[in-house]
């Protein structure tokens, strides 16, 4: 128990703001606790300052206020060349004058590792991503895939505890991603390294990470495990920018004891929803129900749900899935996503039909 | 399945072969069209004159054209045995006409050049020459002595040379022969060689000086953001749009004895007012003016490359665990060094071939090889020896050029 404790602060973010121009923070109030070993993915949309905290983290930016701590120790006055952090960036810069083996040979020459070291340690690296034939070729005569395979193996040959990683697969074709995001995820346990992650592909960071951190407006908007995030947004700015997301706009009108909220849709209606960062009658809110939870087979509706008019719109065939868009207390883009099972129903444009869901999965958030 | 036998052809039959010959023929005619005045103009104002001039360096038809009798008799001479009858018999018919045609004066100009005090030997002899009876050669030693000698013939044998490398081998401190052999000029006369290193010299130097001057501030052009970089270029640029002459003549207001930058020193202590510093009209005042005013021409392609080289290079560089020192030159800089190359061939070439600026405050010691190129075009006018060291300093600088691409690759060089 104690080795976790010293453990859930390997890196530590605390307090932390930054300002470029003395007028505007970039970030705001960052609290962080990584324990070692982690996957954490930095998600979030551009200019959200995710590229600025990664930067303080391997010291090429300093922190306005507050402190960075790795290790437990304060690393404020640490020079990046001897904070020991692995790094991928997002061109990947591997340096174009010099060939692949010597690209990763620099890491280890400045760290005076000699020469037949060196050449075992530069092997394994590359081997490891796959690139052992390549180590004579330039950067410039790899493809984008391999110079960021290159790029990992130069981030790992010197063993760092760390690695930060800002957007490595940008750049790359969605197959190649996947398929490189299988094999950063498989190397990053292997190794049981501690990987901070930046991306803001949404996808990426649900299939790679232990936990995601969403950053909007230079704050964590919330940091937690991919499927909580999914399942359990704690803010409508999360709910939206996660997945895919039908919003309600009302009124909360009662909280109940069994700890249900009762709101009021704009048009009148009343649903059961599971309030979330609302507390108190009469506050607006934004009532968050992710499509695929909706139901309209009467079959599979449970009872004593509540259940809300809504007409087709759209009923789009997908293969694995069918996709309804509806109109449902007054928002023309109520989507619902069911499964293309034998005895689902086909709906078609103009029909009336009945939807519910249950409470657990209707989140009463902040409007 | 159609013609799988005969050539393709277009969709309007005609062979597609010629058909693309025809479309590329008339895109190529209107790409000479556009291009046609500059090369005419080039040609014309450019390539030509320096053709026309160079070959001066080499062809010098003055003499065989203006005394043809004599040129024929010394052409079978050999060059060590005395004059012969023979010759001095042509040199009077020479002489006489060419007083009558008044160009005696050109060809004593000419036999001067390779052997002097020969010019008053001419003048005076082709005075009287048509009073002079055969025997011609007693006669002509009569006139003068130097006539009964070798080395007077010997002169008068170069001189009479068309193509004649004499020219090019002064312009390298050699002297060419009657006899077709080359030696070194005396001691005293060896001046080329020795301003041939001069520029050299300088040319080095000011290029080390504005690399080592302008790299950093190119380099910290290329950190700071936009707008504050665009201003300090615009300080950079500014010596363009100040005359040469008149940054020149500040230099002079600024080095001279009893300049600012004497006061200064003056002032502080570091000179007596005695015994002041002279900055100026030497190597020192040439060396400091000319870096100045070549110094944009090394940050701008130096800034147009560091601007292209991104700051995670040397960032990965450090998180790599590269001190500051070693991400600067294992990485920074060898991806500067196009830069480097580029500015530094600019700087040395454009160095190489100064004029104004040494003229005004090189003094002595300061003047480079196209001064004296200028002192042959307008004060010796002795074109052919101008246009002979224009030649080798041509030369020169296509050598290096060579140099340059073997060693760093000419596609290597960015401009811009
Ligand atoms: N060097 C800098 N000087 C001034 N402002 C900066 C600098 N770097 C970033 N910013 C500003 O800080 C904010 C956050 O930038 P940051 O690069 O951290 O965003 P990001 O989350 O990485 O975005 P992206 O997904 O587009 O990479 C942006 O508004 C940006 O304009
Ligand atoms: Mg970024």
């Amino acid at each position: 128990m104690a080795e976790s404790e010293s453990d859930a602060a390997f890196v530590e973010f605390e307090r932390v703001q930054k300002s470029y121009d003395g007028e505007t923070l970039v970030v705001k109030d960052l609290n962080l606790k990584m324990p070692r070993g982690e996957f954490l993915t930095m998600l979030g949309p551009s200019g959200s300052g995710k590229t600025t905290c990664l930067m303080m983290l391997a010291g090429f930016e300093t922190a306005t206020h507050g402190e960075i701590k790795l290790g437990g120790k304060p690393i404020n006055n640490i020079p990046p060349h001897k904070r020991g952090i692995g790094m991928v960036f997002q061109n990947y810069a591997l340096f174009p004058h010099m060939t692949i083996e010597e690209n990763l040979s620099f890491p280890l020459e400045v760290r005076n590792i000699g020469k037949s070291d060196r050449e075992a340690k530069i092997k394994r690296a590359l081997d490891m991503v796959e690139m052992g034939t390549f180590g004579a070729r330039r950067p410039a005569q790899l493809s984008g895939g391999q110079q960021q395979r290159v790029a990992l193996a130069r981030a790992l040959v010197f063993e760092p505890e760390l690695v930060l990683m800002d957007e490595p697969l940008g750049a790359l074709d969605k197959q190649l991603r996947e398929k490189m995001q299988f094999e950063i995820t498989h190397l990053a346990h292997q190794l049981g390294i501690t990987v901070v992650y930046v991306t803001h592909d949404q996808t990426e960071a649900l299939t790679m990470s232990d936990r995601v951190a969403v950053f909007d407006d230079g704050r964590i908007q919330q940091i937690a495990p991919p499927d909580q995030l999914y399942e359990e947004p704690e803010n409508s700015f999360v709910a939206q920018f996660i997945g895919e997301n039908n919003t309600l706009e009302g009124v909360i009108k009662e909280i109940r004891e069994n700890g249900l909220a009762l709101v009021q849709l704009d048009d009148g209606e009343l649903i059961d929803c599971t309030p979330v960062n609302v507390s108190q009658p009469g506050e607006r809110t934004r009532v968050s129900i992710r499509p695929e939870r909706v139901e309209y087979n009467k079959a599979r509706l449970q009872k004593g749900v509540h259940t809300l008019k809504a007409e087709v719109l759209e009923f789009i065939y997908m293969g694995d899935i069918f996709r309804t868009r509806l109109r449902v207390a007054g928002n023309d883009e109520f989507i619902v996503k069911t499964r293309n099972a034998p005895d689902q129903e086909r709906l078609q444009p103009g029909q009336q039909i009945e939807i519910g869901w249950l409470p657990q999965d209707c989140r009463a958030l902040d409007a | 399945m159609s013609d799988t036998s005969g050539p393709i052809l277009a969709a309007d039959g005609t062979p597609l072969k010629k058909k693309l010959q025809q479309t590329l023929f008339r895109s190529r005619a209107r790409a000479f069209g556009l291009v046609f005045p500059l090369l005419a103009f080039i040609i014309i104002a450019f390539i030509l004159p320096i053709i026309l001039l160079l070959s001066q360096s080499v062809w010098d038809s003055r003499y065989a054209d203006l005394m043809p009798e004599s040129t024929k008799a010394v052409a079978g001479w050999d060059s060590s045995t005395p004059p012969t009858e023979e010759m001095a018999a042509a040199m009077v018919t020479d002489l006489v006409q060419a007083r009558e045609n008044k160009t005696i004066g050109k060809v004593a100009t000419r036999v001067n050049r390779e052997l002097s005090g020969t010019r008053s030997l001419f003048t005076k002899t082709a005075r009287s020459a048509a009073k002079l009876e055969a025997p011609y050669l007693g006669a002509l030693i009569d006139r003068d002595e130097d006539w009964g000698k070798i080395e007077t013939w010997a002169a008068i044998k170069v001189a009479a040379k068309k193509f004649n490398p004499s020219y090019l081998a002064s312009a390298v401190d050699m002297k060419y022969n009657a006899d077709g052999t080359f030696e070194r000029e005396d001691e005293g006369r060896r001046i080329h060689v020795k301003l041939f290193w001069r520029t050299l010299e300088i040319s080095f130097l000011v290029t080390v000086f504005t690399l080592l001057l302008g790299y950093p501030v190119a380099y910290l052009l290329s950190t700071l953001p936009v707008r504050t970089s665009n201003l300090l270029l615009i300080l950079v640029l500014l010596p363009f749009w100040t005359s040469l002459l008149v940054r020149t003549t500040a230099w002079i207001a600024m080095l001279q004895g009893q300049g600012v930058l004497n006061d200064l020193f003056v002032v502080f202590g570091i000179a007596t007012d005695e015994d002041r510093f002279s900055l100026i009209y030497n190597k020192t005042g040439t060396l400091i003016a000319m870096t100045h005013i070549l110094l944009p021409f090394m940050i701008l392609p130096l800034y147009s490359v560091m601007k292209t080289i991104p700051p995670s290079y040397v960032r990965a560089a450090k998180s790599m665990g590269a001190r500051p020192s070693t991400a600067f030159w294992r990485v920074y800089f060898p991806q500067s060094v196009p830069g480097i190359g580029a500015g530094a061939l600019l700087v040395f070439i454009l160095a190489i071939g100064y004029y104004i600026t040494p003229a005004l405050v090189g003094g002595q010691d300061g003047q480079m090889i196209s001064n004296i190129i200028d002192f042959h075009m307008r004060r010796s006018l002795n074109w052919n020896l101008a246009a002979a060291l224009g030649l080798v300093l041509l030369v020169f600088v296509l050598f290096l050029f060579w140099l340059y691409d073997r060693i760093v690759g000419i596609d290597n060089m960015k401009l811009g």
